[in-house]
């Protein structure tokens, strides 16, 4: 076993706080958008609807919603939006101020090939995972992915809250129905990153203690 | 260590618990999210640049013919009565009872902007009709009158607004659409149109438009909808 080479836990403590808050308030975030949704569930401008949408006229069920009615749906998102933007504020400050991006977010030239690798490892390519320290190269894509999508989801969510007075913003987005879209295909690859993350967990269990406890300061 | 992440742990259980017990979807202007909505005003009110105007989407962005949808909360559609004025009043120097033809002899503005409507679609159609700030000068509001209410013969829908708002340049007293009288369908003889709200604020069929210095509610407001409702 090396000397204890690095001091810091695998999962500090504003890791845990801020990734544990995540879970409830990204439910949140999606249950009462979904709810809001249901009241006009197409994508386009009212009569120029969006062909390439798959689900038109189809609301999203009822298990998947918070609020009960629109206006209960929009004051949950309003409300809690602000909590789902400190908490992603507090964890990319901890992120730069701590220099824990460095072994966290996805750098291509360093990560791209591990990524490659890794990925060939998952779909029997290639018979043992490449070397790692925290996270290999897929894992930095997907975690960045995920911080990436949560910072595409507020921007698009002020551009439609905001069409007037944010105007520039919606524009930067293609306009308002525009926004819109990219606002729910936002969730949507959300939803296929939790799923995604939840399933690696399952695989590597040890991860989720470390989650909790915050795991071993030594690098094993 | 796992002390504290411990009690942090707790620490947020509790904070999500006691939000939790605020958030009664039913009446979401109470309890936590009615906090937050409260919250959500003050930033919305200081995010409001008066002098920002919508941008025009174009003559290619006006919706299809029959597209821009219809609403209205009568079981049939609201006719106007026999002899329908529009009463403008409240804490003015002049209180006015205008005729469709008053109206119309008034100068004229025209706005093309996109509808923004609660449920989430949106429509472009343009509006013609009176800016609420010449009508404001006609009648000789009260500076102090800090709200507008307008008021409707759609079963008593109205709505109230922070004059700000109300006196935008893009807000007007609406008599056309598309170029033709507006129809019934749209809220004829008049209804106000603005670019700077939820559609839900623009009241149809109008009765009164009257100058307070205290903030009422509104139809849809009352029953739990943002009474700000900027965009």
């Amino acid at each position: 076993m090396a000397a204890n080479t690095d001091p810091r836990p695998r999962q500090p403590w504003p890791i845990r706080l801020t990734h544990w808050l995540v879970v409830p308030l990204l439910a949140v975030m999606a249950g009462s958008g979904l709810q809001v949704l249901v009241a006009y569930p197409d994508l386009g401008p009212r009569g120029e609807p969006y062909a390439w949408y798959p689900f038109p006229g189809t609301a999203p069920p009822g298990w998947a919603r918070i609020g009960q009615w629109l206006a209960g749906g929009r004051h949950w998102h309003f409300a809690f939006a602000w909590f789902l933007i400190l908490n992603g504020v507090f964890y990319v400050g901890y992120l730069a101020g701590s220099g824990e991006w460095r072994r966290r977010l996805f750098r291509p030239r360093r990560d791209a090939r591990n990524a490659a690798a890794t990925l060939a490892y998952y779909l029997r390519l290639r018979k043992a995972p490449p070397d790692q320290g925290l996270y290999n190269g897929l894992q930095r894509l997907a975690y960045t992915g995920a911080l990436a999508l949560g910072g595409l989801e507020v921007l698009t969510g002020l551009a439609i809250y905001k069409p007037v007075q944010l105007g520039w913003l919606a524009a930067l987005f293609g306009g308002y129905d525009a926004a819109r879209a990219i606002h729910l295909i936002g969730l949507a690859l959300l939803v296929l990153f939790v799923i995604g993350h939840v399933l690696m967990v399952l695989l590597h269990p040890r991860t989720l203690a470390d989650m909790v406890t915050g795991g071993r300061r030594d690098r094993a | 260590m796992t002390g504290r992440s411990g009690l942090s742990r707790r620490a947020w259980l509790a904070a999500v618990a006691a939000a939790a017990a605020g958030c009664d979807s039913q009446r979401p202007r109470t309890g936590f999210l009615g906090v937050m909505e409260r919250w959500n005003e003050r930033v919305q009110t200081w995010m409001f640049d008066p002098g920002r105007l919508a941008p025009d989407p174009g003559p290619g962005a006006v919706s299809p013919p029959g597209a821009f949808p219809v609403y209205y909360i009568s079981r049939h559609l609201p006719v106007a009565p026999a002899g329908w004025a529009l009463s403008v009043g409240g804490l003015v120097a002049r209180p006015a009872v205008l005729s469709l033809e008053a109206l119309m002899r008034m100068p004229r503005t025209d706005v093309r902007v996109r509808h923004h409507c609660v449920e989430g679609w949106s429509a472009v159609a343009t509006w013609h009709g009176v800016r609420l700030r010449d009508l404001a000068e006609a009648v000789g509001a009260d500076p102090r009158a800090e709200y507008v209410e307008f008021r409707s013969f759609d079963s008593g829908y109205y709505s109230s607004w922070d004059r700000a708002s109300a006196l935008h340049a893009q807000s007007i007293i609406a008599y056309g659409m598309n170029g033709e009288p507006l129809t019934p369908e749209h809220g004829a003889p008049v209804r106000f149109y603005a670019a700077v709200k939820l559609g839900y604020k623009m009241v149809k069929y109008l009765t009164a438009v009257n100058f307070l210095p205290v903030r009422t509610g509104g139809t849809w407001e009352d029953q739990g909808y943002e009474w700000f409702a900027g965009v």
